[in-house]
């Protein structure tokens, strides 16, 4: 009897739930990396907006994987994400496969405080039609300072260099970056390296230089991996995000010190995903407009040390939240990191990426 | 017994060759940790020699001072080398190394083995106790590791020199406070909570009745829808989860706490329709006829007889139908959404991109929660089994 009972109160619930489906929109699902980095998004986008609006917002922490996920969903006809943030890269990629919103900068983004439309304040970082910037990352070496002797670690080819710093390194598993890296210290000038790495002899190049590093190097997959192996002392030195490694250095204060030289940027951002209802995209839209202001992309330096895309947000970049440092130093974009510099060449591994992909996971194996 | 140990006395060649050897085993990994495992071996093997050595020639009265000064000297051997660590691995060692030398040296370890036994019988004996506890810590230590590194004072899975020295400085709590007020892990344990509960209980329900009518004679292609239920727990999970996504999102079930609930269920059952199968073997159908006999229906001579008899099976399949749902994330990963996200999922997510303590503070929440969930469990089948007089003890 009990039995029937329950069945019948669950049933009731089942229809209540199905009832209580609100037409206005009260909740956006934002797709971030979770961490630090979602941490900042959050307090600088999320918090700010909720007490204005009175939105509240559930966190996925499924940036990694949002590619597969959208393709999914849209196979699914079940679009359940509302913004989602991803490198420039995936965004080209969603933006080309149409799982992506078209948006017009000038129109959807708030302009600068001085009246500079957002098409120009953003300027190159808007690499895709379906692109919002948000931040400029970039790749970059972290090492002991307690394991690498007397002399630090100066210069990117000091990663290669087993004789004067021994000891594993941790490299990310993809070629992006690694490969670059490879055939700066192989002796290929920093302008014809996507010209070498696009023949055949410049790929095998670039792996015959990793080759010589390969026994000692441990190779991590999540951004995550490098500090805890740093901090374990496991590895002398590995590549990992900036702000990571800031994170680390910081906040968890460990021995460990930032080497610029070489630092691979990149640009992170939002995509509005393809299928949304046009109240859920209304409400996204209202609060992307928010999120992306010259001082909302500003506040988010206070929490991570990653650079603002909106060139009018440079000026407002001030102290840490929590520690009351200077965030400017931190910056990978501070004109004394940014000596040398790559940026990720979109363009390069859009066609590329497949092919070398395959001959670096086969290299791997090996 | 007590007059064959005192008959039997085992060879000096033993007496000093076996804690020689223990030696050398713990010397091989205190060497191995030193740089030097040879180095190791030899100086631990010669230290227990020695120590036999002296111990047995000073002859049968002096077994309690002995200890006590082995106890003693190996304590503050560890303390001068290495601290506090080392005293507490000094006062266990020079435990072991004292109570061990005079187990062998005064044949107590034939003590209580039947005293025809060879040899080879009695070394096979410890051999086969000594395979068993390797297997036990080889299974225990991953969780056990997990336990003190929860505590670190640092925010990352690595056992810093102050925990080593077991300086409070290199321990806190503070993982345990980030658990138990980020509301991302408050959430998740609130939806985990919300989830697998209602999940156990369609799970026992249905796989209870769906066990009881398998086992009736008159049920025809028993095998097949046997075969048909019991398969959630034999196809791989990711095939189901992508099944499921693709089929909730075409009714709207996608992302609801419902269809996460009844993924989860569909997941539990065929545990409860095995388990509740077996106890039925033994259960003797004469007992509803007899109710049936006595004027019962049905449904009171389920309540009433079967129910009772057969609880042991049910609890024990919901046991395991709970924990199917509490510890599961591909299901969840694609059938819910962030609203849904359980306290697996925020692990999992948590391990992939931040290596933070807190999954180990909440691992071990759930490790010290499993163990006193299954003790009461057993501890009540016991009971009620010993009112039933069903067991002997």
């Amino acid at each position: 009897m009990k039995l029937t009972k329950l069945f019948l109160a669950s049933t009731a619930l089942t229809a209540m739930t199905a009832v209580s489906v609100a037409a206005e929109v009260e909740n956006l699902t934002l797709v971030s990396w979770g961490g630090a980095y979602q941490k900042s998004q959050s307090r600088a986008y999320s918090e700010p907006y909720a007490e204005m609006t009175g939105m509240s917002f559930n966190w996925d922490e499924s940036s990694s994987e949002a590619v597969a996920k959208l393709r999914a969903m849209s196979e699914a006809g079940n679009v359940t994400w509302d913004l989602v943030d991803v490198e420039a890269a995936d965004a080209m990629r969603l933006c080309d496969e149409g799982l992506a919103v078209e948006i017009d900068p000038d129109e959807d983004l708030a302009a600068a405080p001085d009246g500079t439309p957002a098409s120009e304040d953003f300027g190159d970082m808007i690499v895709s039609d379906c692109f919002i910037p948000q931040i400029v990352y970039s790749t970059t070496f972290g090492y002991r300072t307690d394991l690498v002797g007397d002399t630090a670690p100066s210069s990117i080819c000091d990663v290669f260099d087993l004789e004067a710093y021994p000891g594993k390194r941790a490299l990310a598993k993809k070629p992006i970056g690694n490969m670059e890296w490879a055939l700066m210290c192989d002796g290929v000038a920093k302008e014809d390296i996507y010209d070498v790495l696009s023949t055949e002899e410049g790929q095998e190049k670039a792996l015959a230089k990793l080759d010589t590093i390969k026994a000692e190097t441990v190779w991590w997959s999540a951004g995550a991996d490098t500090p805890q192996l740093l901090a374990d002392g496991e590895v002398v030195m590995g590549s990992t995000y900036n702000g990571r490694l800031f994170s680390v250095i910081e906040e968890q204060k460990q021995p460990v010190a930032m080497l610029w030289d070489a630092q691979l940027f990149d640009i992170d951002g939002w995509i509005i995903p393809e299928g949304l209802s046009e109240e859920r995209l209304a409400a996204v839209k209202e609060f992307l407009k928010f999120a992306t202001d010259t001082q909302r992309l500003a506040d988010q330096a206070k929490y991570i040390s990653y650079g603002p895309a909106r060139m009018s947000s440079a000026p407002l970049v001030g102290k840490h939240a929590d520690l009351g440092i200077d965030m400017a130093p931190h910056m990978p974009t501070d004109p004394a990191n940014a000596q040398n510099t790559l940026l990720n060449n979109y363009e390069f591994w859009a066609d590329y990426r497949d092919d070398i992909d395959a001959k670096f996971q086969a290299w791997l194996a090996k | 017994m007590a007059v064959m140990s005192e008959t039997f006395k085992p060879a000096t060649p033993l007496k000093i060759g076996a804690p020689g050897a223990l030696g050398g085993v713990i010397g091989l990994f205190v060497g191995v940790a030193n740089g030097s495992a040879l180095l190791g071996i030899l100086i631990g093997a010669g230290l227990l020699a020695v120590l036999a050595y002296g111990s047995m020639s000073l002859g049968n009265g002096q077994e309690r001072v002995v200890r006590w000064v082995i106890l003693a000297a190996i304590s503050a051997l560890g303390l001068i080398l290495t601290g506090t660590m080392g005293l507490v691995l000094g006062l266990i060692f020079g435990w072991l190394f004292g109570w061990f030398i005079y187990w062998i040296g005064e044949g107590r370890y034939r003590a209580h083995l039947a005293p025809y036994l060879t040899s080879g019988q009695v070394l096979w004996h410890y051999g086969f106790l000594l395979i068993c506890a390797a297997i036990f810590a080889f299974l225990i230590t991953p969780i056990l590791v997990v336990m003190p590194l929860s505590f670190n004072a640092q925010d990352f899975f690595t056992f810093t020199p102050e925990m080593l020295r077991l300086d409070p400085a290199g321990y806190s709590l503070k993982h345990y406070r980030d658990f138990f007020t980020n509301s991302e892990w408050t959430s998740a344990v609130a939806n985990s909570v919300k989830i697998a509960p209602v999940a156990t209980l369609i799970s026992v329900s249905l796989g209870t009745l769906a066990a009881i009518g398998l086992s009736s004679d008159h049920v025809p292609f028993k095998r097949a829808i046997m075969a048909i239920l019991i398969s959630p727990m034999i196809v791989p999970l990711i095939i189901s989860a992508a099944g499921m996504y693709f089929f909730y999102s075409k009714i709207g079930m996608q992302g609801t706490y419902w269809g996460v609930v009844l993924a989860h269920a569909v997941l539990g059952i065929p545990f409860v329709i095995i388990t509740v199968t077996a106890t039925l073997v033994g259960f003797d159908r004469s007992l509803t006829r007899a109710a049936a006999n006595m004027g019962a229906d049905p449904v009171t001579t389920f309540f009433r007889v079967q129910m009772p008899l057969i609880l042991p099976g049910v609890i024990s399949g919901g046991l395991f139908a709970f924990i199917t749902s509490f510890d599961e994330v591909v299901v969840v990963l694609f059938v819910g959404s962030a609203k849904q996200q359980t306290l697996p999922w925020q692990m999992f997510v948590g391990l992939r991109e931040q290596i933070s303590p807190t999954i180990l503070a909440c691992a071990t929440i759930l490790v010290v929660i499993s163990i006193a969930l299954l003790t009461t469990v057993e501890v009540l089948r016991r009971r009620s089994e010993k009112m039933r007089g069903m067991s002997p003890g």
